[in-house]
């Protein structure tokens, strides 16, 4: 076992530090070593998308980031994602729109989408089909979680509105 | 029938129970779990197709520091070559043993061959590495067509083909041939005024669910051993380690994790007796998690298939015999799902005069095993592809041609028995009335080819096995104890019917799916049968409670449970001519004691499920690139209880045969072994390859379900392949009769490479 390294970073608006093996992927240490294993892995090697997390503003696939890249970093991840004040909408949407199945693609779309409405608060179906095309889901042919992000970005608009 | 009834439950779209735990990343799936002390198992795997192994030396590997343990087949205990009963299943208890550990030879690259527990993931790894197998390599054999020759390389000496009850002269990779006819098949093509004789290929392909397989074991001083894994039957499970593992079933506990798809993939067990027999070794908590790779090479793909119909019929279009040869991969061991191909091949049709073969093949692939409606897909691509040829033969609209021949009830299934009442017909005059259809296509904008395809299919749907026990609380909110595991919203389905028969909301219920210590037996999450038969156990034992209720508000008035009524979730009763009423939450309240009631249904009359699909298409004749436009599925599933959830069935199956019609299939080199086993490069859809997809849901109830439920689940993966054949056919001109329709294929096909 090769020596562990210490690294300082944020997770999820939390100061964390933890140790990690140089080759241990940022996925890995937040699953085995902090036990947030809401991102999960569905191929470790960036193809399907449900290990995503937000590191600064970018969606990155955890299990192709190494942990101690995370050094300084702002890190959130499902868990980050609804607050005291309860579900983020995204989350609310998806469980209207019955946009799961299994369930276990799910953190990596929310996490994807809520990217996605940061940056772009009115897209259109084909945006939000190509930026989510880097997760993979088995179950639901993607229609209903197409409609459920297209929904909440009408209710964060609205939302938006209200606070205006 | 409640046919016209009014419910209050069913048909309305609640929040699943589950939901708040999958949208924030609490819910715990299999691979959440975490012991301290636990240990971490890793798979040697065979790295040649067909070897047979001459000797294991597992001393360099145990003198690593982090080995705790290392096994062989040697560590397995004997197993008869017998068939046994498996569950609803029955099979070759040498085969179930040898695939989970090769003992004389591995006949696929994947194929496990020894495994390892070691305090870290990464030391286990390490060491399957320094474990030294002697193989004496042998030639692969990778297509079935291959296999059936006389001089291909024999898998399984002692097989012998098994012919309707006989022993027949074959091949010895031919597992068996089995065959159904009725009326005169000579006679019939005699009658046709068109004939259309084909062969068609599929590829091999995998389920493709997003959570890789996964296993965690403990095993205690006191011989009790419990396994947590992702599974679609966790009493599925439990027979298996009890066969493999020569253990009692009640020394075995299965804890069924929330799992990440299955799609018929998780039912048979691969690491979950490895991971048992480390534990009971070395008696530490051992995990076990397979890699995306190890999924593909390892675990059950769906048979690749060869396929061979003829089809006669007349100028009036209707068929007057049809045959096919059905070829399946069996892989490694006997046993694929030609069976049920040959049984769905010509199902949606009345058919007078036929004749279907099936033969199971094994070669040097992983064991196959369900997918999805396992065997329909492939069968009805050929037959559906079959029937559009003579529709364009005959000059005839297809959706007519299925309306002359389609079966009705009364009418006989090509395996025998009479249909009940079936909603084939509906499904195929809602297509005929879709705005999808009656919109004709523009055939030829911007140079790119279009197309439309329609298609039928058909599943049986099953029965069997489930337990549901209900207790009531005193604040009259219910739990529902289950052994489902619910892989697409089923807690909501069968809570919801639950509800219905108690005048409670969906939110009243609060379903749990537990381990097989805490419930009755109950039968896998597959076959489409979850819906209809849990609910069936959960609708008889809300059924039970509401008898027990009605005795005590009968006891609180001081009246005979015949002189109460229950109506919308109120008790009601007239007594000296006064109008009594309870709730059912104020009757909770009064029972002074837990209210339980605990039901084992083994349902019949699941109620054969049929659907139509349409698609509109675009071919890049360029590239041979082929864009979905537009797609419609039609489905009758009889009784819709949570139809959000019902139509995700649909709108899921449907993408995947958009996959397997497409983009997906297993590669091989001519060592047989697989070149594309990452998601990278076996193809599956993303949402930006992908339309949205209009569902249309039918309902024609199920006679054998008290609400009319039909399994939903499969049949909706039957059609697409056909109907995008079809499509892409039509557009360039050229009949497709290989799976997938890849680019290359694509602009073979249309001769432009
Ligand atoms: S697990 Fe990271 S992309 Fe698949
Ligand atoms: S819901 Fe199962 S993979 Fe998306």
């Amino acid at each position: 076992m090769s020596k562990k390294t210490h690294v300082q970073t944020e997770i999820n608006g939390e100061g964390i530090e933890f140790l990690c093996e140089p080759r241990q992927s940022l996925l890995e240490v937040l699953r085995d070593e902090l036990h947030l294993t809401g991102a999960k892995e569905g191929c470790n090697n960036g193809n399907c998308g449900a290990c995503t997390v937000l590191m600064g503003d970018r969606i990155v696939n955890s299990c192709i980031v190494l942990g101690v890249e995370a050094e300084g970093e702002k890190i959130e991840t499902i868990e980050g994602i609804a607050t005291s004040e309860g579900l983020h909408p995204i989350q609310q949407k998806f469980l209207e729109h019955a946009a799961l199945q299994c369930g276990i693609c799910t953190p990596g779309f929310i996490v994807s989408s809520k990217a996605l409405l940061e940056q772009n608060p009115t897209p259109s179906e084909e945006d939000v089909r190509f930026w989510l095309a880097g997760n993979l889901c088995r179950c639901t042919g993607y229609h209903k979680i197409v409609e459920a992000v297209m929904d909440a970005a009408k209710a964060l608009n609205t939302e938006v509105a209200d606070n205006a | 029938m409640p046919e016209d009834k009014e419910f209050k439950v069913i048909g309305t779209r609640p929040i699943r129970h589950d939901g708040i735990d999958k949208v924030t990343g609490r819910a715990a799936y299999g691979a959440d779990i975490h012991f301290p002390d636990m240990l971490h198992g890793k798979v040697l795997r065979s790295p040649y197709a067909h070897a047979r192994i001459k000797s294991i030396d597992i001393s360099k590997a145990s003198s690593h520091p982090a080995v705790k343990c290392i096994i062989t087949s040697d560590d397995l205990p004997l197993v008869e070559d017998t068939i046994t009963e498996l569950g609803e299943t029955v099979i070759n208890l040498k085969y179930l043993s040898d695939n989970i550990l090769a003992s004389d030879k591995a006949l696929y690259k994947g194929h496990p061959v020894a495994a390892v527990a070691a305090t870290d993931p990464y030391a286990a790894e390490e060491a399957i590495n320094m474990i030294e197998v002697d193989y004496e390599i042998l030639e692969p054999v990778l297509d079935v067509r291959q296999a059936m020759e006389p001089d291909a390389p024999v898998l399984h000496e002692s097989l012998k083909t098994e012919s309707m009850g006989k022993g027949e002269d074959q091949s010895q990779n031919v597992a068996s041939h089995s065959q159904r006819k009725h009326g005169d098949l000579e006679a019939g093509f005699a009658a046709a005024d068109i004939i259309v004789e084909r062969d068609f290929s599929t590829a091999t392909i995998h389920q493709g669910y997003i959570e890789t397989h996964n296993a965690t074991a403990q095993y205690n001083e006191d011989g009790e051993l419990t396994v947590w894994c992702s599974t679609q039957g966790a009493f599925g499970v439990r027979d298996q380690l009890s066969k493999i593992l020569k253990m009692p079933v009640s020394k075995i506990k299965v804890v069924p994790m929330e799992i990440g798809g299955g799609f018929g993939g998780k039912v048979q067990v691969y690491i979950k007796p490895i991971a048992a027999l480390l534990a009971m070794k070395t008696r530490k908590p051992v995990k076990m998690t397979m890699t995306r790779t190890e999924v593909f090479e390892g675990t059950g793909p769906a048979p690749g298939s060869y396929i061979r119909v003829k089809l006669g019929a007349d100028k009036t279009g209707k068929i007057t015999a049809a045959e096919a040869h059905l070829i399946f991969e069996a892989g490694a061991y006997p046993g694929s799902a030609v069976g049920a191909g040959s049984l769905c091949i010509f199902a949606p049709y009345k058919i007078d005069n036929l004749q279907i073969d099936g033969y199971d093949v094994v070669l040097n692939k992983p064991k196959s095993s369900a997918y999805r409606a396992p065997g329909a897909p492939n069968a009805c691509f050929a037959s559906e592809c079959v029937i559009d040829e003579i529709c364009q033969k005959l000059d005839m609209d297809p959706i007519k041609f299925r309306l002359i021949n389609g079966a009705k009830e009364g009418d006989r299934r090509c395996d025998g028995p009479i249909y009940p009442k079936i909603g084939y017909l509906e499904t195929v005059e809602a297509a005929q009335q879709h705005g999808h259809y009656a919109e004709s296509i523009d055939k030829t904008p911007n140079g790119k080819l279009r197309g439309r395809g329609v298609a039928s299919g058909f599943w049986m749907n099953g029965g069997g096995r489930s337990s549901v026990t209900i207790n009531v609380n005193a604040d009259g909110r219910i739990n529902l104890i289950e052994g489902s595991t619910d892989i697409g919203g089923t807690r909501a389905s069968i809570a919801m019917q639950a509800a219905e028969v108690l005048g409670l909301s969906s939110e009243d219920i609060m379903p749990a799916v537990v381990d097989t210590d805490s419930v009755g037996y109950t039968g896998v999450t597959g076959g489409s049968r979850t819906t209809f038969a849990t609910g069936i156990a959960a609708i008889n034992a809300a059924e039970n409670i509401r008898a027990q209720m009605i005795g005590v508000v009968a006891n609180h008035w001081e009246l005979k449970p015949s002189d109460v009524k229950f109506k919308d979730g109120t008790f009601l009763a007239q007594k000296n001519g006064e109008e009594l009423q309870m709730t059912f939450k104020e009757v909770a309240a009064v029972a002074g004691g837990p209210l339980v009631g605990s039901v084992t249904a083994s349902p019949g009359g699941a109620g054969n499920g049929f659907a139509t699909h349409i698609v509109d298409l675009e071919v890049d004749s360029e590239t041979g690139k082929v864009d979905i436009l537009r797609y419609t599925a039609i489905q009758d599933v009889g009784r819709a209880i949570h139809p959000s959830y019902a139509e995700g069935q649909v709108e899921g199956g449907v993408a995947q045969g958009v996959g397997w019609a497409l983009s997906e299939g297993y590669l091989y080199n001519d060592e047989g072994h697989m070149t594309n086993a990452s998601f990278l490069d076996y193809r599956m859809p993303t949402s930006y390859d992908l339309p949205s997809i209009e569902t249309v849901l039918v309902e024609v109830p199920n006679p054998g379900h008290p609400y009319g439920v039909r399994g939903a689940g499969e049949v909706p993966l039957v059609p697409p392949l056909a109907a995008i054949a079809n499509a892409v056919s039509r557009a360039i001109g050229v009949r497709m009769t290989e799976l997938p329709m890849s680019p290359d294929r694509v602009l073979e096909a249309m001769g432009s490479i």
